[in-house]
């Protein structure tokens, strides 16, 4: 661990190479003391300088008409409009919520936020996307629990609504649980703050909470390495989230923005004041002067490197023309939040830590924020597939009881459970809520218009595939603004992969990028930020490769949106270039037959069906639409069924005909491209004709879900389709062990 | 007719900027809303007060608990004895409850976990400035969403809040959430004029949201208003 002295034999345990190592000297042209060391080891682990995943992240479209800010700044930001910006990124937060899943996953939502609060920007909703083992281990449904009522304390404290995700359960997150969280936030375009340093001779001002001794090392030692037995050991690298503390500290930046008293603006997030003044004073080519003398603390008795590496919870750091610092000062005051003027910015380039006066250390700030080798990956396909398999349905089962056995699947049911826990309403703009449509809708009356949010992303099909998987998965995420009628704006992501430095990881990494690049350029969608995390993975192996797509879109009013549940007598058509195929799918899954390889993806095709859906939904010619997803035709069928209390009747052979499918991959197989409408059938007969595949399968009614395919049909009651769509509460709450919050 | 509305805002309230905007839709242009900072004692202007939701300074003693003892109250407890409305909304009710305006008190939820969903309500039939424009036994639809919502008072508190016909609102039939006695959802002081109710009618007064019922309450207050004499 960390301890600040002996530099010289310290570097391998805080994560350095040798080479690395050697470069640092040579930079420094001396060895590195000891607070030198502790902060070049945190900005150059994996973490802050993303050093086995920068070069490949270089393919990806940042730039477009409606791109405010990209890549670089706190959190990307994209026009909607009158002067306004809507700002949003997506990160991770899963080691510390492996270790400890309540502060976790509550720490996690208080870093996005405080992204998206530095640029200037009133958060207005927040997205998770969460992955756990499968709910029968009494381990993951502590995880569950915890993470649930962590995201719920710190999101309902701040007053920010969550407004939806998706929860994925998957063997190989047992041991590593995934924890992206997505936030997003509206800004007055001319008001927004970039985080660069300006000014020499500028007052670098410190505020919100002490700083303390909680997640000293966090970004090297959690965050960019593998999880090991015995992990509870390093709890106390894991920060205590107080969201009374952010909620202060966002109205106390909102008002000092709103007086124009800040030169730039940046949250404290790993790497504490290291990264924070490091990358503002890169950002903006100039030196800083930090005296840690001055930075006002939890424990008096706190060494440089501490302060300099104190990773506490809701602090930002500004800089501040020397004439307003007073009443910079005096507003922190109002909102009951500590501040100091902590240093200066320099016009020398250099990074010198001071304590009362004295100089401690002394860095070129090129050196460390730039200077980290970026390397080249060594990828290997790997020839088999590579995750354990299991059989929860024998092969043999009925087609109605594997229907219920899909909707009873814990990643397919219903997550009401959490979502309840959740303040989804806040702020009066949510329109749609989490579990409500394929996307969440929140009303801008600033704009006049409406956004759309929508998160996703399927581990399970990018580990057969990780080229097509991260396709699907951007695909997805339009397909779901779509099916409210939004237009996609900006993309942000987050990928969770395993060790880079593992071949077949990396190839898994330069496939998924190479995939989620060709998407979004596609789809006009350009990526403005984002977040990696590697090194998810435990002595039990790597977690799927699991690309998380964020995306943001526009339409034109939040009354309007689509995604309403069907009605008695409305007519159901398939739409879209949907070619079911059982390869990566819950069932396959359930069959423990996963393997290797997804059918290609057109992704022209399937953009053109977008397209379709999206014009017909805004013009009020359907009534609903959803995209067809998890659990194939059969299950989406279903869960709009118990959506809307009516059943269905359908027949997929002339579907089956046309696609040349089996009559089990039409109703259980997945892949993109489809959706299922429900409206007039004069309506829905006017969308063919334009290039995009309409197929008239079937009318609403009743209280029977009736599917045929050929020879194989389903046959079940709306309520037994409730029932097991809403078993997954009983699942989880099932035998909790001891909560300690 | 026209009402200046104060909403008061502790650090740590959430659901403020929400109550501002309901108090300005139910007054239809007249009339004014403005934000009350926790150490203002000066509410002179206002003609009615909202304590909104949130958690006021992070409810880390008790949800409520320290606001109730803010500066601000003691002007707010002197409006409410001159007979002026006063609304709590969730942490609100909890802040009026913790000052001694409402009787009661407001615990955890018996699931223990924060609920947030939409929900029915069942007017009472107390008499308040904020019920003129709803009937007893009417329903109206707004969100459910707290974590410590379970009324309570002892047996023979709950009497007399009963007998002085000071329930505002119960959860309707099978809804209740929290595990609040009798089903109530929101109270009245004896007078009437103060009332605090646990779930939220500022969420539900614009039509995107699904139900704009909540308006009832905001507007009820301008006609009490303006039929009372000047």
């Amino acid at each position: 661990m960390i301890d600040g002295t002996d530099a010289g034999s310290a570097h391998r345990e805080l994560g350095l190479t040798d080479a690395e190592y050697s470069l640092i000297c040579e930079k420094m042209g001396r060895e590195p003391n000891g607070v030198e060391l502790a902060m070049f080891s945190l900005l150059w682990s994996e973490h802050c300088a993303y050093k086995h995943s920068r070069k490949l992240l270089r393919q990806l479209p940042t730039e477009g008409p409606r791109v405010v800010m990209g890549p670089g700044e706190n959190a990307g930001a994209v026009d909607i409009g009158n002067g306004h910006s809507i700002a949003f990124k997506v990160e991770s937060h899963n080691h510390p919520s492996a270790v400890e899943p309540f502060q976790g996953a509550a720490t996690g939502v208080g870093g996005i936020l405080r992204d998206v609060i530095a640029l200037g920007a009133r958060p207005i909703a927040m997205l998770d996307s969460l992955r756990f083992g499968e709910p029968d281990t009494e381990r993951t449904r502590y995880l569950v629990d915890g993470v649930v009522r962590g995201i719920g304390h710190y999101g309902n404290s701040m007053g920010i609504p969550t407004v939806g995700g998706e929860i994925y359960f998957e063997p190989p997150y047992e041991q590593n649980p995934l924890v992206n969280a997505m936030c997003v936030g509206i800004a007055r375009t001319e008001e927004m703050v970039r985080a660069a340093a300006a000014g020499a001779g500028n007052r670098v001002v410190l505020f919100g909470s002490l700083t303390g001794r909680d997640g000293i090392g966090g970004a090297s030692v959690l965050a960019s390495a593998e999880l090991d037995e015995g992990d509870d050991a390093k709890r106390p690298t894991v920060q205590i989230g107080d969201p009374f503390e952010e909620s202060k500290l966002l109205e106390c930046c909102q008002e000092l923005l709103a007086d124009g008293l800040l030169v730039s603006l940046q949250d404290l997030g790993a790497a504490g004041l290291t990264s924070s003044a490091g990358e503002m004073a890169s950002a903006g080519e100039t030196g800083i002067d930090i005296d840690v003398g001055l930075v006002p603390l939890r424990e008096a008795d706190m060494e440089p490197f501490e302060i300099m590496v104190s990773e506490s919870q809701e602090r930002m750091l500004a800089v501040v023309e020397p004439t307003k610092v007073e009443a910079v000062l005096a507003l922190c005051d109002k909102w009951q939040t500590a501040s100091a003027v902590i240093g200066e910015v320099t016009d020398n380039g250099i990074f010198r830590i001071l304590k009362h006066g004295a100089t401690v250390g002394e860095i070129a700030v090129h050196d460390l924020v730039d200077g980290c080798p970026l390397y080249d990956l060594d990828p290997e396909e790997p020839v088999e597939w590579i995750y354990p398999n299991r059989q929860t349905l024998p092969n043999d089962t009925d087609p109605s009881e594997i229907l219920l056995s899909l909707l009873a699947a814990p990643s397919i049911a219903s997550k009401r459970w959490a979502y309840d826990q959740y303040d989804s309403i806040v702020g009066s703009r949510t329109a749609h809520r989490a579990g409500a449509t394929d996307a969440a809708v929140l009303n801008i009356p600033e704009s006049g218009r409406a956004i759309a949010v929508a998160i996703d992303g399927n581990g399970r099909r990018v580990a057969c595939d990780p080229r097509q998987g991260a396709i699907e998965a951007t695909l997805e995420c339009a397909a779901n603004l779509a099916c409210v009628g939004a237009e996609p704006l900006g993309v942000t992501n987050c990928l969770n992969f395993g060790n880079p430095e593992k071949p077949t990881v990396a190839w898994q990494l330069g496939e998924a990028i190479a995939g989620l690049a060709a998407a979004c350029r596609a789809l006009d969608a350009p990526v403005v930020g984002g977040n990696v995390s590697l090194y998810n993975e435990t002595p039990s192996g790597p977690i799927y490769p699991t690309p998380v797509i964020g995306m943001v879109g526009e339409l034109p009013d939040a009354e309007t949106a689509g995604g309403r549940p069907w009605e008695n007598e409305d007519s159901i058509a398939i739409i879209g270039p949907f070619n079911p195929s059982l390869a990566g799918s819950e069932l396959e899954k359930q069959r423990g037959e996963l393997g290797r390889g997804l059918p290609e993806v057109a992704i022209d095709p399937a953009r053109k069906a977008i397209e379709l859906v999206r014009e017909a939904v805004r013009a009020g010619r359907v009534r609903t639409a959803t995209d067809i997803s998890d659990g194939g035709i059969a299950a989406t069928l279903s869960e709009l069924a118990v959506a809307s209390g009516v059943g269905v009747q359908a027949e997929l052979g002339p579907f089956i005909t046309r696609v040349e499918c089996s009559a089990e991959d039409a109703l259980f197989g997945e892949g993109p491209g489809g959706f299922i409408l429900a409206g007039s059938p004069a309506e829905l007969e006017q969308l063919g004709g334009r290039g995009v595949p309409v197929e008239l399968i079937g009318r609403v009614g009743g209280g029977l879900i009736e599917i045929t395919a050929d020879d194989l049909s389903v046959r079940i009651l709306v309520d037994e389709a409730r029932a097991a769509h809403d078993s997954l509460a009983a699942r989880i709450e099932s035998d909790q062990p001891g909560l300690t919050h | 007719m026209s009402v200046n509305w104060g909403v008061l805002q502790f650090p740590g309230s959430c659901d403020e900027r929400d109550a501002l905007n309901a108090c300005l839709l139910a007054t239809g242009g007249h009339g004014s809303a403005r934000l009350v900072w926790h150490e203002e004692t000066d509410l002179s202007g206002l003609d009615a007060i909202v304590v909104p939701g949130g958690f006021s300074y992070g409810d880390y003693l008790r949800a409520g608990a320290i606001a109730g003892l803010s500066p601000v109250m003691g002007a707010v407890a002197d409006f409410a004895a001159d007979g002026g409305p006063v609304l709590g909304i969730c942490n609100g009710f909890q802040v009026l409850c913790e000052a001694e305006l409402l009787p009661g008190a407001l615990l955890d939820n018996t699931g223990t976990r924060f609920i947030c969903r939409q929900g029915d309500l069942v007017v009472g039939d107390a008499e308040s400035p904020f019920l003129t424009g709803l009937t007893a036994g009417e329903t109206v639809s707004v969100p459910f969403k707290h974590q410590s919502g379970r009324f309570f008072a002892p047996p023979e508190l709950l009497a007399e809040i009963e007998a002085n016909r000071q329930v505002a609102f119960r959860y309707a039939p099978g809804q209740n959430p929290n595990g609040s006695l009798g089903d109530i959802a929101g109270v009245t002081n004896e007078a009437g004029n103060v009332l605090g109710l646990m779930p939220h009618p500022e969420h539900a007064v614009e039509s995107f949201t699904g139900s704009t019922d909540g308006l009832a309450l905001f507007r009820g207050v301008a006609g009490a208003i303006a039929g009372s004499p000047a």
